[in-house]
């Protein structure tokens, strides 16, 4: 009798060492590894055009056979919430996904990011609530990572897609002692976060925890202006994909820490990318507040230089060009000209006229933004120039067109050592034969600071909205 | 050190050089697709939601924070492939004509 207890007690016994989590079935282990082999996959086949949409199709199968192999779980036993949750995501996203116009990619980005770490800080929450005192402390280390990296960026990406949907101010926002006071709030959040650890029976500690958290989000992006978004967004994707990561360690499942460490990594490298391409630290980004400059006054610089143009006239000058570069910046994308300037392109090589486009990595709000934009416009995507490429280019073209780009292409950056952007890498437009500078006023840019290049012998300023004044050279060069 | 946090601990740092070396050869042109397409991959996070909300701890608050965790990440999901693939479609190289 004994014997036929035996096993029954050992399990009884053995389970009270286990982890929470029941051993997962040999199929569900090869199928998660297959997709975390896929995964790989996908982001490799995302390194050229050609390949890319392979590269979809790979995460996409991973994802399903992940998610189906999960609900085949013995431990999965309540399917009814799963399938609402489900229908209700599909009909949200379906919409937010096909819908959007190109413009407005960088803050659905930003959204996305909110979602997938609410999602992940929502699961640590509850693993906490479900088990709470019981877990080991690496685990609670573990929910203490996720629900910060969670909370903040959830936050913190909410701000950053209200500020790029211009519901909040886009302008960098400053407050005295700003710096410590996020500062405060972030040591107080691992503060508490440490006393989740500590203390995980204790009832108040992890509300205050999330609460702090999120507020720091927040505190965290506020302060930043819409010119510095595309590292933000950056440092944000690789922040979701840490709590993923994270999450993978509480629920110790590694085909969760494959998947956000992935994100992570890229995320990471963006931002470096971002940073670099602006001369400037992650430090400096975050908790820099935008220098008063000590840039000479736009009245010396501009002062009976300007020359401006209109639409017969730039028509005319690209008459007689061979080849023509074209620079686009933010200015573009609000000014919705991409596909303007994709008939112009057209235009122009019907004319047997070579046009290339030179993009600096930081032009727009995300990283590759103009590339999004510039190819929904049809343009083939061997005409779009990294700035490293088309820049030894510039001094053998006619003419060159900015159209919404300013900081990125001020000359200042390269000659002045003096300039607040002093040291930024920009696309040396004033190379060229001739430059068109297409833009409303001349307002300064996001740096705040005149640009030499406006009144520079070889520039011509076009004052126009940059979609209207593309259309109105398209109908004068047709008359030619 | 447990063995299961040595192992995961082996694991992100492998996936994480992996992430880094993959990465860098990506064309610039396609680092927005890029940062949609990692964002929905580290949406796998849904299979955590739905082994914790489908556990069903009988604590409704377990099933309310999973059921929203289930909702976000899958969103996450669909809209991050979704959206991925509607951008890279655009690419394209010289017309056909």
């Amino acid at each position: 009798m004994i014997s036929s207890y035996l096993p029954v007690s050992i399990i009884a016994a053995t389970a009270k060492f286990l982890p929470h989590r029941q051993v997962m079935p040999a199929y569900v282990i090869l199928i998660y590894l297959a997709a975390a082999m896929l995964f790989a996959l996908s982001l490799k086949w995302l390194s050229s055009p050609k390949t890319a949409r392979w590269g979809v199709l790979a995460g996409e199968i991973g994802m399903a056979a992940a998610i189906i192999a999960t609900l085949f779980l013995p431990e999965v036993r309540h399917y009814d919430w799963i399938f609402i949750a489900f229908a209700i995501a599909i009909a949200a996203a379906l919409p937010m996904a096909l819908l959007i116009p190109m413009t407005a990619v960088p803050q659905q980005i930003a959204l996305f990011h909110a979602f997938g770490a609410l999602a992940a800080a929502l699961v640590g929450t509850a693993e906490y609530y479900a088990h709470g005192a019981s877990l080991g402390t690496s685990t609670l280390v573990a929910i203490g990572f996720e629900s910060l990296l969670g909370y903040l960026t959830f936050t913190g990406s909410l701000v950053a897609a209200g500020k790029l949907q211009e519901i909040l101010p886009t302008q960098p926002m400053n407050y005295p002692f700003q710096n410590v006071a996020s500062i405060s709030v972030l040591g107080a959040s691992i503060i508490a976060g440490a006393m989740v650890v500590v203390i995980p029976a204790n009832p108040l500690v992890f509300p205050i925890f999330i609460a702090l958290c999120l507020l720091f989000g927040v505190m965290l992006i506020l302060p930043i202006g819409g010119g510095d978004m595309p590292t933000v967004i950056a440092l944000l994707n690789s922040y979701a994909g840490l709590s993923a990561s994270a999450m993978g360690f509480v629920l110790n499942n590694k085909l969760l820490i494959i998947g956000g460490a992935l994100e992570g990594s890229s995320g990471f490298i963006l931002a470096m990318i971002m940073c670099k391409a602006m001369n400037r630290s992650f430090i400096n980004v975050l908790f820099g507040q935008v220098q008063a400059g000590k840039a000479a006054k736009s009245d010396d610089i501009y002062g009976g230089n300007i020359k401006s143009v209109n639409a017969e006239e730039v028509a005319a000058i690209l008459d007689g060009a061979r080849r023509v570069a074209i620079v686009p910046g933010y200015g573009l994308a609000v000014a919705q000209a991409q596909h303007a300037v994709g008939q112009l392109f057209e235009l122009l090589e019907s004319r047997s006229v070579d046009v290339q486009f030179g993009i600096h990595p930081v032009a727009g709000r995300m990283p590759g933004h103009m590339n999004v934009l510039l190819a929904e416009a049809n343009i083939p995507y061997d005409h779009l120039m990294e700035m490293d490429r088309i820049n030894p280019e510039f001094e053998n073209m006619d003419v060159v067109i900015v159209n919404g780009a300013n900081d990125v292409v001020n000359p200042d950056a390269r000659d002045n050592p003096n300039s607040p952007i002093a040291g930024m890498p920009i696309l040396n437009v004033d190379k060229a034969g001739t430059v068109i500078v297409i833009k409303r006023s001349l307002s300064s840019g996001f740096a705040g600071i005149p640009n030499p290049l406006f009144a520079a012998k070889n520039c011509l300023m076009y004052f126009a909205d940059g979609k209207k004044a593309v259309l109105d050279i398209i109908a004068e060069l047709e008359k030619l | 050190m447990n063995p299961s946090l040595e192992s995961n601990l082996f694991v992100f740092a492998l996936a994480a050089f992996l992430g880094y070396e993959v990465v860098r050869r990506v064309s610039p042109q396609l680092h927005t697709p890029l940062m949609s397409l990692t964002n929905a991959i580290s949406a796998i996070s849904v299979v955590g939601a739905i082994a914790v909300t489908g556990a069903g701890h009988n604590t409704t608050m377990v099933v309310v924070l999973g059921t929203i965790a289930v909702t976000a990440s899958m969103i996450n999901v669909v809209g991050g492939f979704l959206m991925t693939d509607r951008m890279l479609k655009m690419f394209k190289k010289r017309k056909s004509q």
